[in-house]
């Protein structure tokens, strides 16, 4: 019975929690044993919590004893990416530079999730700073695809895709700023929201690119997304980039209703470089929705070329600057042969920072060089307005956009390591979201001929969580395929219960 | 040859905020070391800043009272470089879009008085403070203070309009003088809590050609400002008459030894790649766009123009708000003899009334009425509404009752009105109101009564 604990999702916790069925504890201790058997193969989390997780269960079973107001995360436990402050806690940005900072405050998100008295499990492998694709950019080595060992959990949220679909928690925290929670899910055949920029508090979230970075959840099914998203959603007076947007009750706008829904698809995410076999399951997924009374058409958006080279011009130019805090002095790793205040520096942050991160600092320290800023950083937020227009005008003609999440299915560990133009280009049907700052959600809709995850991705327009949850959910009952697990991870019973 | 320097001043104005200008922590002067600090203002990993309102608005007092133009939007920009004192490596500054521009301040000169041109006025963030390790018995290291991290500058920027040494004294002493009024800088130089550096070139007098600058710094007292460009004007006097050229240069002003000395260049060689701070939204300056005279009698009073402001945060509508303010009560106070803080309505108070009316819960013209027993009672709007039953009549049902029972009361008008005197209508409209005790909404009524005349012209 222990697994079929771990299986558990959010809604269905919260409902055995309620009717006293289960404790917290008995769920989180099951998951911790899960993630002691399973995880040295995953390689999902960085830093377990097992103390605090139990003592937050405990604390959970006595509120439900207690019959206090029993919130929708009581209990629930979550593993969080290790971009995400915890007060108290080892938060390390998958990087050397940070492998023993423990932040003095919690991001606004843990104590929102700690108010309605949620579980930590642990803290989620990431590639450093948020920067990659695969999961491989880690100080603390990959994450492993449960439904492939061999192949990438993606990234850069692969740690939090990878437990929640290997049954390690029951859901998760991710962070976006190029697709970094939707192409991950993709990989791992789960849910993964990117709410729209100013929805969620970036406060204690360690910056990448603060002007596209996102927190949002990673989760086994819809309903659990829109539970985990209400959960952190909302403006706070630590984050002057929050919106003061009221936030609606996602949960109750789950009704399956798509009628007169209008998708468009965008030609150009139906290009050189998609999969056939992506590129099937995706326009099969959008059929069902129209089977359920939505109305697609194909719409174009010629501006979808520019967003790789501006995404990468702009998010490098922000990390430049944000990443300059680490320098030895206050915190973190710093040298231990430094003969001066100017090679302390040098060497820190050289031996400190992993090769990708290094690469875009330096890109974006040259984009942002005199000179050379009209030419590169100035002309790059142009077209990003330009891009946002054109998401503006294509959402007066219809309410969501379906396309792919991810070119491809999961590709091979190592495979794109040596070539970081391609590892940028997997990314490409995920950052234009970011760029414009509206939502984008990651919903599974098959596998390939070789068993691996395939996701189809609704993008909705800024502060429109609703719609997208919403068309994400009626797809969802239609199909069936959150109801496979992946083969890669032991089955069997666990030690019971 | 006879010389005359060309001199601009780059001045920091610590501003006397009560908490930093991204953090609640406190500015106060010779704390702890350290004491004064939080996650944001040591930099640490995830924190975000949050523009404290209070340095805006000591910058706009700064800004108005030098006649500098106030921008409608302005903007942040993180300014780059490595530096133990700068813990995110990066100073939150302004760059492309400063909150003000513009103005001068007037100085004395032998010649008359004389208007120094400002370029800019801006706000940013003053870096920490190093203690090496020979000042603290730790030879060999050296030591970061970070509460002056965060504290609120003001930056002001002068136009290279200023002659000589001594009219750069002048300058700072005159701009310490205004900032000491205004309340927003304790300007004390020798502490750091005001700080100026230089821009100094030399030319023949009668020349209108800039010769090469040179930047000076550390100049911490007004005399030092003045002997310092003294001296740097003699030198570069000495070698432009040695037939050598200036360097464009940094030099740092010795007190001790009474001379300039550059810099080491490499400390001086950065570029700085400004951008917009993407972690601030732009900052607007709203003005509330009413009338100079409006603008002039709201303000002959602080206290006056306060409840002005305070009215105007609830309410919105500027100028509704200035309506009420200038009319109705400044006219009750004056009758009674009453100062503006003893007046029994609050800003509050009279906000709530002007809502009311905007969302035509009353008429403009009841609320005249309540405004009066709001001033000599002391109630609420609402209750005031609740007890004398005033809510305005938007039944229309009733009011098509009450417009039938008005035409058929005058047919004569009625009648005249149908063979073309429609100026009649204001006075259905009046009577309609004369039945309603001034309750009925007066634009439903004219729709009604036009309404029921045409009908009545075609049956």
């Amino acid at each position: 019975m222990g697994d079929a604990l771990c299986r558990l999702t959010i809604r269905e916790m919260n409902r055995l929690l309620r009717a006293r069925e289960v404790s917290s504890r008995q769920v989180t201790e099951a998951l911790l044993r899960r993630i002691a058997e399973v995880d040295n193969k995953l390689n999902a989390y960085v830093t377990l919590t097992q103390e605090l997780a139990l003592e937050q269960a405990d604390a959970a079973d006595r509120r439900i004893k207690n019959g206090d107001k029993l919130p929708p995360l009581l209990g629930i436990p979550l593993a969080i990416k290790d971009l995400i402050c915890i007060a108290g806690v080892r938060t390390t940005a998958g990087s050397k530079i940070l492998y023993n900072f423990i932040p003095p405050y919690d991001a606004t998100v843990i104590r929102r999730l700690k108010s309605q008295g949620a579980v930590f499990l642990g803290k989620t492998n990431l590639d450093q700073f948020g920067m990659g694709s695969s999961t491989e950019n880690s100080y603390f080595g990959s994450t492993h695809n449960p439904w492939d060992l061999e192949r990438t959990a993606g990234g850069s949220s692969g740690g939090s895709a990878a437990a929640t679909a290997a049954d390690e928690c029951i859901g998760s925290l991710g962070t976006d700023t190029g697709g970094s929670i939707r192409q991950p899910a993709s990989f791992c055949s789960v849910v993964g929201l990117k709410p729209t920029y100013g929805r969620v508090s970036r406060f204690g979230l360690i910056a990448y690119g603060s002007s596209f970075d996102q927190i949002g959840p990673i989760t086994k099914d819809v309903t659990d997304c829109a539970m985990l998203a209400e959960a952190i959603a909302g403006w706070d007076e630590n984050d002057s980039t929050s919106a003061e947007v009221p936030v609606p009750s996602y949960a109750r706008v789950l009704d399956g209703e798509v009628r007169g829904l209008r998708i468009g698809v965008p030609r150009e995410y139906f290009a050189e470089g998609l999969e056939p076999e992506v590129e099937d399951a995706v326009r099969a997924a959008i059929h069902v929705l129209e089977g359920l009374g939505a109305t697609a058409e194909e719409v174009s958006m010629p501006k979808t070329d520019y967003a790789i080279a501006t995404y990468y011009i702009l998010t490098t130019a922000e990390a430049s600057s944000n990443l300059a805090r680490y320098d030895g002095v206050r915190y973190g790793y710093r040298t231990s042969n430094a003969s001066d205040l100017l090679s302390l520096y040098r060497k820190s942050r050289s031996e400190g920072f992993g090769e990708e991160v290094k690469r875009r600092i330096m890109l974006g320290t040259y984009v942002l060089s005199a000179g050379y800023y009209d030419a590169y950083y100035r002309k790059a937020q142009q077209v990003r307005m330009l891009m946002a227009q054109e998401f503006a005008e294509v959402f007066k003609k219809v309410d969501v956009l379906a396309t792919p999440t991810s070119p491809t299915p999961p590709f091979r560990l190592g495979e794109k390591l040596d070539d970081p133009l391609k590892m940028y280009l997997s990314d490409i049907y995920t950052i234009s979201a970011n760029l414009a700052g509206v939502t984008s959600i990651s919903v599974p809709c098959a596998f390939s001929s070789q068993g691996l995850p395939i996701s189809i991705q609704l993008t909705g327009k800024a502060f429109d969580e609703e719609t997208v949850l919403k068309v994400a959910y009626a797809y969802e009952q239609q199909s069936q395929v959150r109801h496979r697990k992946p083969p890669a991870v032991p089955q069997g019973d666990g030690h019971g219960v | 040859m006879e010389y005359e320097a060309v001199i601009g001043l780059e001045v920091h104005a610590q501003l006397l905020t009560d908490s930093k200008i991204f953090c609640g922590c406190s500015t106060r002067f010779g704390g702890a070391v350290n004491a004064q600090t939080c996650p944001i203002c040591t930099g640490m990993p995830g924190v975000l800043p949050v523009l404290n309102r209070q340095a805006v608005m000591f910058l706009l007092k700064a800004a108005l009272t030098f006649h500098s133009k106030v921008a409608p939007y302005s903007r942040f920009a993180r300014k780059n470089y490595f530096y133990p004192d700068l813990p995110k490596g990066y100073q939150i500054s302004q760059y492309e879009l400063p909150l003000a521009s513009g103005g001068y301040i007037e100085i004395d000169t032998p010649a008359g008085r004389k208007k120094i041109g400002l370029t800019r006025i801006h706000l940013e963030e003053d870096a920490g403070k190093l203690v090496h390790g020979s000042d603290t018995g730790s030879q060999g290291k050296s030591y970061v203070d970070l509460n002056r991290t965060g504290v609120p500058l003001l930056e002001i920027v002068s136009e290279p309009d200023l002659r000589s040494p001594e009219e750069a004294r002048q300058f700072m002493q005159k701009l310490k003088a205004i900032l000491l009024y205004l309340e927003i800088c304790d300007g004390n130089m020798e502490e750091g809590s005001l700080r100026c550096d230089a821009n100094i070139s030399v030319r023949p007098v009668g020349s209108d050609k800039l010769g090469t600058k040179s930047e000076v710094k550390n100049m911490n007292s007004f005399r030092y400002v003045q002997r310092a460009l003294e001296y740097e004007m003699k030198r570069q006097i000495e070698v432009l008459e040695a037939g050598g050229e200036v360097v464009q240069e940094t030099r740092l002003w010795d007190a001790d030894k009474g001379i300039t000395m550059p810099m080491r260049s490499k400390e001086e060689a950065h570029d700085y790649r400004y951008f917009p701070e993407p972690d601030l939204v732009p900052i607007e300056v709203k003005q509330y766009g009413i009338p100079d005279y409006d603008a002039r009698l709201l303000t002959t009073s602080p206290r006056l123009a306060d409840y002005y402001e305070e009215a105007v945060r609830h309410a919105g509508h500027p100028k509704t708000v200035s309506n009420w303010v200038m009319g109705d009560l400044l006219r009750e106070l004056k009758r009674d003899g009453t100062e503006i803080e003893k007046c029994p309505v609050s800003p509050a108070a009279l906000a709530e009334l002007i809502k009311l009316v905007e969302a035509g819960t009353i008429s403009g013209k009841i609320a005249k009425g309540v405004f009066e027993e709001m001033y000599r009672t002391g109630k609420t709007p609402a209750k005031v509404v609740e007890e004398q039953g005033l809510v305005q009549i938007t039944d229309v049902g009733q009011l098509q009752a009450t417009v039938a029972e008005v035409l058929t009361q005058h047919p004569e008008q009625v009648k005249h009105y149908k063979s073309g005197k429609e100026q009649l209508l204001a006075f259905f409209v009046g009577q309609v109101m004369k039945a309603t005790r001034g309750k009925a909404n007066p634009k439903l009524v004219n729709e009604l009564l036009r309404e029921q005349l045409n009908a009545e012209s075609r049956s």
